[in-house]
C-alpha cells in the first residue's frame, strides 16, 4: 500500500476493485463505514455481488479478466471529459514527456516484438533525453509524441460500446462509476482503490494495477491521504517477508539478486543503480551500493571485507534471464532437478496452481522439510489420493513449529506498519518457533562444514550467525541486525541515511533502519497521538520508510509546499522554519518550487509514469484475453492472450479455450471464516462448523440449464482436473452478455483439501492453470475455463454378464 | 512485558456503561453489570499479552490471556488497537483455538522412503539428519562457474518456498541461512 488501512476513511470515493474487502479484510471495512459515515461514496466492482457489494453505493458486475478494458475505458472518459488534474499530470506525471519516434502500437503489438522468444525488444520504448541527458518534455501536452497525447491516443478505441461488449457490463454502469470516480479529480476530493488477488491472479495482473496508477495519476489521487494504491494483501506478513527478500529475483529491501554477467560487486552497482542527471530528480535508488555493502556486511560480518568485496562472490548468481519463479521452480520439479526442498510455513500441494502437478513433482524429490503448526496436504501428500507410498522414494521430515501467539517478534501489514508481538504461551510439545528452528539447522549445517569442508565452504563459515543470548536464540539480536549497526562505534543505526558502501555500516534490511535504535524497539510503540488528525498515527509501531505513513506525499502539496486540499492536509512546508510539518515526508527537501526537487523520489525520473516503459509487456496497459476465455478473438485487436506470457507446454499442462467441453469461466475466491489452503482454519472448530466444505456458486440461469439444484452435488472440472462439490445457486451470479454471447461465471474457494476434514472437499488449485503474467508469474486462478454437471450418484450394480460375440 | 494504558477492566467498565444505555433503553431492565461480571470472572487474574492476527494483512490488535500455569484461556480484540478497535473478523476471534487445540503438531515427524507411516523422532537427530541431507544436495548439485565460465556459485538442487506465516526476523534469517547456502530457487505466498 502506498496509503494505510485507517486512510480509507479519509477517501471521498472508495472503489474496490478486485477484491472483497468485507468478506476478507473484514475488519478494515470499519474504515469504509468510516468513509461512508461522512458521505463517501462506496463503489464495488466484481463479477460476483458479494457481502461487500451489499454495502456499495454502485455496484457493477464486469467479466473476469476483462479489467484493463473496464478501467481502460475510465481513462478515455477522463481525458473525452477532461475530468483529471492538470496541475498533478503535467507536474508530477511523465505526460509531458516525449517518447522515442520508433515507439509504436499496432493491432495489439507494441513496437519491438519477438514471436519466436514471445517478448519485447524494449529499448523503442525509451523517453528521449535532450544533450545534458535530462528528459525532454513538452509541457504544453500538445507534441504527438509526448506520453500525454499517446496515453489519449491509445485509449481511444476503449470506447463504452467497445467496452461494454468485452466485459459485459452495460454501458450505463460503466458511465455510472467513471462518472463516480472521475470526481475526484478535483483537488480538493481525494478517491482510493482497494484492491487484492482479483487484479494480481491474471496474466495482465501487473498492467490491471497500472491502469489503476495511471487513473490515480490522472486525477492527482497518489502521494495524498484518502488516496494511493492500495493493496489488501493475503497473509499477515507477507509484506514483511517480500521485504525479507523471499523470492528468487530479490534480496532484503529489493536489491536485485546478482546475475552471472556481474562478477564484481562494482559490476553489480553499474547495473543496477540508476542514473538521473536531471538535478531536479532525487533518485533515491542512486543509493543502492551504500545499501548492497552494508547488507553484505549483515551475512558476512568482519569476514566482510573491502578487500573481497564483503562476500559478493560467494552469494549465488542468477543467470541472465532466467526466472526460478514459483512456476517455473515446481516445473523444474516435475522434471526432477531437486534433490531437496523446504516447504517452510506453506502447502503449495493446496495453495499452488495446478497443485496435482505440484503433488506429483513432491514425488520426485529425494528429501523434503516440511514446517508447520499442523499436519498439512503437503507434509503428507506421500498417503495423499492416489498416491502410494510404498513406490514414493522422498525422505519427508515434519516439523512442529509455534503458533503468533507462542513467539515474539514483529510482522508487516499492508500499511507497512511492523507490529511488535509478544509470546503469550509455550508452543505444544516439543514445538518451536520457526527462528529457533532456522537457528539451530544453520548452526548442524555448519558443524558438517567444519568437520568436512565440501563444496565452497566460505558462505557457510562466514556467515555471520551469533543471534543469541544466554546460548538461546534471541529474536532482538536478529531484530537490531536488520536495523544495522554504525562499525565505528558499535552503536545502533538512527536510520538508513547514514548508511555508508565503505564496509564502516553494516544493516539487513534499509527499508526496515530506524525500526531498532538506540531509543529502543520501534515496532512495539504504543502510542496514539494523532497531529494531523489524519489517523496515521506516528507513534503506534512503526512503518517503512522512515515511519512514512503515506509515500510519495510531497505530491499532496503545490509547488510552494501548501497542501492542494486544505480539509486534508498531509504536509506542508514551514518557509520560516525551512521544515516540512505533517507525515515524515518524501524526502526532506524544500518544495519543488521552481528549481526543487520532484515528488516520485524512487523513480529516476521523479515523476509517476503514466508511460511505463519497464514492464515485459507494454509501457501502456492493453486488454488481451485470459489464457483460457470464452471468445475465440479478442475484440480489441489481433492479439488474443497477452504476447509476453510464457505457455508452459506438454507434461501435464494443457489448457482449453472456446472448448464446449468446459464452457463456463471460473474464479478462485476465499471466505471470511478460512484463511488460504485453510492449513490452521480447517483445523479450528469454530471455523470449520461455520464452513465445512467445498462448495460451487452458480447463477439461477445456469442451475437451470444444467438441471442443478440447490444443495446437489456436482463435479467441476478443467483440463487439469476435478472435484466435487455442493451446488450454491444463488443471484449472487448472473450470466454475462459478451459480444452477443451468453457467458456464464462459476466461483469456487480454495480452502480445502484431502487430509481435513475427510468430507470437506479437494483444493480448487487442482483445477487452475500453470501459466502467469509475465512480469510477476503470478499465477492466472481468477480467470480459467471450466464445467460443472451435476453427480449421478448411480448406485454400484453388478456388471451385466454381455455375451460374446 | 506490555503496558497498556487502558486496562481490560477499565474497559470493561467503559463498554458496560455504554452497553447498560442500550439495554435499559431496549428492555427496561439492565442485565449489563451481570454479564459484566461473568467476563471478568472468565479472565480474573489472567496476563495479558497484546499480539497481532495472524490471518490477513489489516493487523488487528489481539489481546491473549493466559492463567497461572501459563495456558491460554482467552484471546479477543485489542480495544486500544488504532485499526482494529477491539474488533476481529471470524477467524481472529478464533485465535484462542490455535493455541488450544488437540490437532496441534506437537512432535518431531519422519517418514522414511517407501514408508507407509510416520515415525516419532528427536530435534537432534531430524536436524542432524536434515543438515547431513542439505550437505549431501549442495555438494552434489553446486556450480562453481556456469557454461561461460563466470562464477555462479550455486545450488541448483535445493529449492525453498516460504514464508509470509514467520515474523519479519524469521524471514530475515531464513533468507540469510538460504542465500548462503546458494539456494537461487527460493520462492514464497507473495507469489501466488
Amino acid at each position: 500500500m502506498t496509503n494505510h488501512y485507517i486512510d480509507f476513511r479519509n477517501a471521498d470515493v472508495i472503489l474496490n476493485m478486485g477484491s472483497n474487502v468485507a468478506e476478507n479484510h473484514p475488519v478494515s471495512f470499519k474504515w469504509i463505514q468510516a468513509a461512508k459515515d461522512k458521505g463517501a461514496l462506496f463503489i464495488h466492482v466484481d463479477p460476483r455481488f458479494t457481502r461487500t457489494s451489499t454495502k456499495a453505493d454502485i455496484f457493477v458486475r464486469l467479466r473476469s479478466g476483462t479489467d484493463i478494458a473496464f478501467l481502460g475505458g475510465m481513462i478515455k472518459y477522463l481525458i473525452d471529459n477532461n475530468m483529471y488534474d492538470e496541475f498533478y499530470v503535467k507536474n508530477y506525471t511523465n505526460a509531458s514527456f516525449i517518447v522515442n519516434p520508433k515507439y509504436g502500437f499496432n493491432d495489439g503489438l507494441f513496437s519491438g516484438y519477438d514471436s519466436t522468444k514471445r517478448s519485447y525488444d524494449k529499448s523503442t520504448w525509451a523517453l528521449e533525453k535532450d544533450e545534458q541527458g535530462i528528459p525532454k518534455r513538452d509541457m504544453t501536452l500538445q507534441d504527438p509524441r509526448c506520453v500525454f497525447q499517446l496515453l489519449k491516443n491509445h485509449y481511444s478505441r476503449y470506447a463504452l460500446d467497445k467496452v461494454s461488449q468485452i466485459t459485459g457490463t452495460p454501458t450505463a454502469d460503466l458511465e455510472k462509476v467513471y462518472k463516480a470516480y472521475g470526481s475526484t479529480y478535483a483537488p480538493d476530493k481525494a478517491g482510493t482503490v482497494l484492491y487484492a488477488m482479483g487484479w494480481t491472479q491474471h496474466t495482465v495482473g501487473v498492467q490491471n494495477i497500472r491502469t489503476m496508477a495511471i487513473i490515480q495519476d490522472l486525477l492527482g489521487n497518489m502521494g495524498i491521504a484518502g488516496g494511493g494504491i492500495n493493496a489488501l494483501r493475503g497473509e499477515s506478513n507477507v509484506q514483511g517477508s517480500t521485504d525479507a527478500g523471499l523470492l528468487y529475483h530479490i534480496w532484503p529491501a529489493y536489491l536485485p539478486t546478482p546475475r552471472s554477467p556481474w562478477a564484481t560487486l562494482a559490476d553489480y552497482n553499474k547495473n543496477n543503480t540508476p542514473v538521473s542527471k536531471d538535478p531536479r530528480s532525487v533518485n533515491w535508488w542512486k543509493n543502492r551500493p551504500k545499501y548492497v555493502a552494508s547488507f553484505l556486511k549483515s551475512m558476512f560480518g568482519e569476514k566482510a571485507t573491502k578487500e573481497n568485496d564483503f562476500g559478493y562472490a560467494w552469494m549465488p548468481k542468477l543467470e541472465p534471464g532466467q526466472d526460478a519463479s514459483w512456476l517455473n521452480l515446481f516445473d523444474e520439479m516435475y522434471k526432477g532437478a531437486f534433490t531437496g526442498f523446504f516447504a517452510w510455513g506453506m502447502n503449495p500441494a493446496c495453495s499452488s496452481a495446478h497443485a496435482g502437478k505440484v503433488r506429483q513433482a513432491l514425488t520426485k524429490l529425494d528429501w523434503m522439510v516440511n514446517v508447520n503448526v499442523f499436519d498439512s496436504e503437503t507434509g503428507s501428500f506421500w498417503k495423499g489420493p492416489g498416491m502410494n507410498p510404498k513406490k514414493i522414494k522422498t525422505e519427508v521430515f515434519q516439523l512442529p513449529c509455534a503458533a503468533f501467539l507462542e513467539k515474539e517478534g514483529s510482522i508487516s501489514n499492508s500499511g507497512r506498519w511492523m507490529q511488535w508481538r509478544y509470546k503469550a504461551a509455550n508452543p505444544p510439545g516439543v514445538a518451536l518457533p520457526d527462528g529457533d528452528i532456522i537457528y539451530e539447522l544453520f548452526k548442524k549445517v555448519r558443524a558438517l562444514y567444519e568437520k568436512d569442508k565440501g563444496t565452497l565452504p566460505e558462505p557457510i563459515l562466514n556467515l555471520k550467525w551469533d543471534y543469541e543470548t544466554g546460548g538461546h536464540f534471541d529474536i532482538h539480536k536478529v531484530a537490531k541486525e536488520i536495523n544495522g549497526y554504525d562499525l565505528t562505534t558499535g552503536k545502533l543505526m538512527a536510520n538508513f541515511v547514514g548508511l555508508k558502501d565503505d564496509g564502516t555500516t553494516s544493516c539487513g534490511n534499509w527499508l526496515y533502519s530506524a525500526s531498532y535504535t538506540e531509543a529502543g524497539n520501534m515496532a512495539a510503540r504504543r502510542k496514539k497521538t494523532d497531529p494531523t488528525g489524519l489517523g496515521l498515527y506516528p507513534e503506534w509501531s512503526w512503518c517503512w520508510p522512515l515511519n512514512r505513513r503515506i509515500i510519495y506525499n510531497r505530491a499532496s502539496v503545490d509547488l510552494d509546499g501548501k497542501p492542494r486540499d486544505p480539509k486534508r492536509p498531509l504536509l506542508k512546508w514551514d518557509a520560516e522554519g525551512k521544515k516540512w510539518i505533517g507525515d515524515v515526508p518524501d524526502n526532506a527537501v524544500p518544495p519543488m518550487g521552481t528549481t526543487g526537487a520532484y515528488p516520485f523520489i524512487m523513480k529516476p525520473d521523479g515523476v509517476s509514469s503514466l508511460f511505463g516503459p519497464g514492464l515485459n509487456d507494454g509501457p501502456f496497459p492493453e486488454h488481451y484475453e485470459p489464457l483460457e476465455c470464452p471468445i475465440e478473438k479478442n475484440l480489441m485487436s489481433g492479439q488474443r492472450i497477452n504476447p509476453a506470457i510464457k505457455v508452459f507446454e506438454g507434461g501435464l499442462d494443457a489448457f482449453a479455450t472456446c472448448d464446449p467441453k468446459y464452457p463456463f469461466v471460473c474464479s478462485t475466491y476465499r471466505v471470511t471464516e478460512h484463511w488460504q489452503t485453510g492449513v490452521l482454519t480447517r483445523w479450528l472448530p469454530w471455523l470449520i462448523e461455520a464452513e465445512p466444505q467445498m462448495f460451487c456458486e452458480i447463477s439461477i440461469e445456469l442451475a437451470k440449464l444444467r438441471g442443478i439444484k440447490n444443495g446437489d452435488r456436482v463435479i467441476v472440472q478443467t483440463q487439469r482436473g476435478k472435484l466435487e462439490a455442493v451446488a450454491i445457486v444463488t443471484f449472487r451470479l448472473k450470466p454475462f452478455n459478451v459480444a452477443g454471447q451468453t457467458i456464464h461465471q462459476i466461483g469456487i474457494p480454495w480452502h480445502f483439501g484431502w487430509l481435513h476434514p475427510k468430507d470437506g472437499g479437494e483444493s480448487a488449485n487442482l483445477l487452475t492453470p500453470t501459466v502467469g503474467d509475465p512480469n510477476t508469474m503470478i499465477p492466472e486462478s481468477k480467470a480459467f475455463m471450466a464445467n460443472v454437471s451435476k453427480l449421478t450418484k448411480q448406485p454400484a450394480q453388478p456388471a451385466k454378464k454381455t455375451t460374446k460375440s | 512485558m506490555t503496558s497498556m494504558k487502558i486496562t481490560r477492566r477499565t474497559f470493561l467498565k467503559v463498554s458496560g456503561a455504554t452497553a447498560a444505555g442500550t439495554i435499559m433503553g431496549g428492555l427496561g431492565f439492565d442485565l449489563s453489570p451481570a454479564e459484566v461480571y461473568a467476563q471478568e470472572l472468565r479472565i480474573k487474574g489472567a496476563k495479558e499479552t497484546t499480539s497481532i492476527c495472524c490471518y490477513c494483512s489489516v493487523g488487528c490488535g489481539i489481546i491473549v490471556h493466559t492463567d497461572a500455569k501459563g495456558k491460554v484461556i482467552n484471546a479477543e480484540g485489542d480495544p486500544d488497537h488504532p485499526i482494529s478497535e477491539g474488533a476481529l473478523c471470524a477467524k481472529g476471534a478464533s485465535s484462542y483455538q490455535i493455541a488450544v487445540n488437540p490437532h496441534r503438531l506437537q512432535k518431531v515427524l519422519y517418514r522414511a522412503p517407501y514408508s507407509s507411516t510416520w515415525k516419532e523422532v528427536k530435534w537432534e537427530w531430524a536436524l542432524e539428519k536434515i543438515a547431513a541431507n542439505i550437505k549431501k544436495s549442495r555438494d552434489a548439485s553446486f556450480m562453481e562457474k556456469n557454461a561461460a565460465g563466470q562464477v555462479v556459485n550455486r545450488t541448483n538442487g535445493i529449492a525453498s518456498v516460504g514464508s509470509a506465516a514467520m515474523d519479519n526476523e524469521e524471514c530475515w534469517l531464513y533468507s540469510k541461512m538460504l542465500r548462503a547456502l546458494g539456494l537461487i530457487y527460493v520462492e514464497h505466498q507473495a507469489r501466488i
